[in-house]
């Protein structure tokens, strides 16, 4: 096992390039609900667990169905032209698979917070389903499909893609709750009418965003320290 | 501006200024703070989401009356992602180095909230014209509030202006506005002036 090479990954998709601050997904989900703490933690929890669904499946799809001479569809083809020798290349599907997955994943989520967590239903409302929009969990997928198959400079396991997935929804998780931190006291300042709601909340965003621009080569500095 | 069926004529205005989908509505967020960068990485941007909303806008309209409710959704998604992949082979095809540049943020068009929102609004309920000029109508609100972002962010941060140099040798790069700190900064401030504008032109008006 590779422990240091999974924690320079999980610290790396945490806190240096958290997907909000510094790839700019999720952006929606941040400015919507990120007016409560608590509903802020329920949305981060609710999309990291939706993201590790995901990126298991999609992972699954793409390196046994899709990447080139994956295993399931080469055999499904040799069945049917036994003696031919192309490759079977399904990876134009990558997109639409993936986005597939998200989709089912988030109708399984909301099937069971409505069973479980009524109150928390109510709370979320049309933000629930918009879970399937949320550009994170696409983006993680996107990151996967770069890493998955023989084709790929650094082929991950499924085990680095999970990692990805869960260390990438808790840097958003710790992103929306310290922004819905800031907010709640945001309510008692004087802001210029027309900077109120999403304005003030971006300018703020950016003063995070410049904040962990501070972690931007600490990667390197323990890669050298763990001695690789 | 909650008229029952608004025309083709209404749908291409309100999306310009009116409605304009990032300053108004703030949807579509993503791409607007990642690829403002520079002028010709906006526009590219731009246009592969225009051919995209336009193209889901027509055959969500054309299929309206088959859809059923409760997978609208659905459908809604994976006909922008086929969209989206046609746009990102021929993005890769023709103009491999800003398909680069841009990286997984063309893939993303597939969750920019626009054109679900337009599907949803528009399309599911109006014929194929009044979609199709509503598509039209977002896209350039889109690329409006894209190139202003952009201008911005590339004549303060490179001193130039879709590669032409327009501030003097003096300029010092103000590096952090080609950071994610600048968009963010950049944009809020964007909306907070395009809500003052409105805010005026109001008080004159009453």
């Amino acid at each position: 096992m590779d422990l240091i090479g999974l924690f320079l990954l999980a610290f790396n998709a945490t806190l240096i390039n958290n997907y909000v601050l510094h790839y700019f997904v999720g952006i929606c989900a941040y400015i919507g609900v990120s007016k409560r703490i608590e509903m802020a933690f329920g949305m981060g929890c609710a999309v990291t667990f939706v993201m590790g669904v995901a990126a298991m499946l999609s992972w699954s799809a793409i390196y046994f169905l899709l990447q080139p001479g994956a295993p399931l569809t080469s055999f499904i083809f040799k069945t049917i032209h036994p003696g031919s020798d192309s490759v079977v290349n399904l990876s134009v599907l990558n997109s639409i698979v993936s986005i597939f997955v998200i989709a089912s994943s988030v109708q399984l989520v909301e099937m069971y917070i409505r069973k479980f967590f009524p109150a928390l239903y109510k709370a979320f409302g049309v933000y629930l389903p918009l879970i399937t929009t949320n550009c994170a969990i696409l983006f993680a997928c996107i990151e996967i499909m770069k890493h998955v198959g023989k084709n790929a400079v650094e082929p991950w396991g499924l085990d680095k893609a999970l990692l990805l997935a869960i260390s990438a929804g808790m840097g958003f998780t710790l992103a929306i709750v310290l922004m819905a931190g800031i907010r709640e006291d945001l309510e008692n300042a004087d802001v210029p009418a027309p900077l109120q709601g999403p304005g003030i909340t971006l300018i703020t965003a950016g003063i995070f965003a410049m904040a962990f621009m501070g972690f931007t080569g600490i990667d390197r500095g323990l890669a050298v320290l763990f001695g690789r | 501006m909650s008229k029952e069926n608004p025309t083709a004529l209404e749908r291409f205005i309100w999306g310009i200024i009116p409605e304009n989908p990032i300053f108004r509505q703030v949807l579509g967020t993503c791409p607007a703070l990642a690829v403002s960068t520079d002028i010709k990485a906006a526009l590219t941007m731009t246009c592969a989401t225009a051919f995209v909303l336009i193209c889901a806008n027509t055959i969500i309209s054309l299929i309206r009356h088959l859809l059923k409710p409760h997978l609208r959704i659905v459908v809604f998604v994976l006909t922008i992602a086929s969209f989206v992949t046609i746009v990102d082979y021929l993005l890769a095809a023709f103009y491999y180095s800003m398909s680069l540049q841009l990286g997984p943020y063309v893939p993303l068009i597939i969750v920019n909230c626009i054109i679900i929102c337009r599907c949803e609004v528009c399309a599911s309920k109006q014929s194929v014209g009044v979609a199709i000029s509503d598509a039209i109508g977002q896209s350039l609100g889109f690329g409006l509030a894209l190139v202003s972002m952009a201008s911005f962010r590339e004549i303060l941060g490179s001193g130039t202006w879709c590669g032409f140099r327009i501030m003097p040798d003096s300029w010092p790069n103000w590096v952090l506005m080609l950071l994610p700190p600048g968009a963010f900064f950049v944009f809020g401030f964007l909306i907070g002036a395009v809500n003052w504008f409105t805010s005026l032109k109001k008080n004159k008006s009453s």
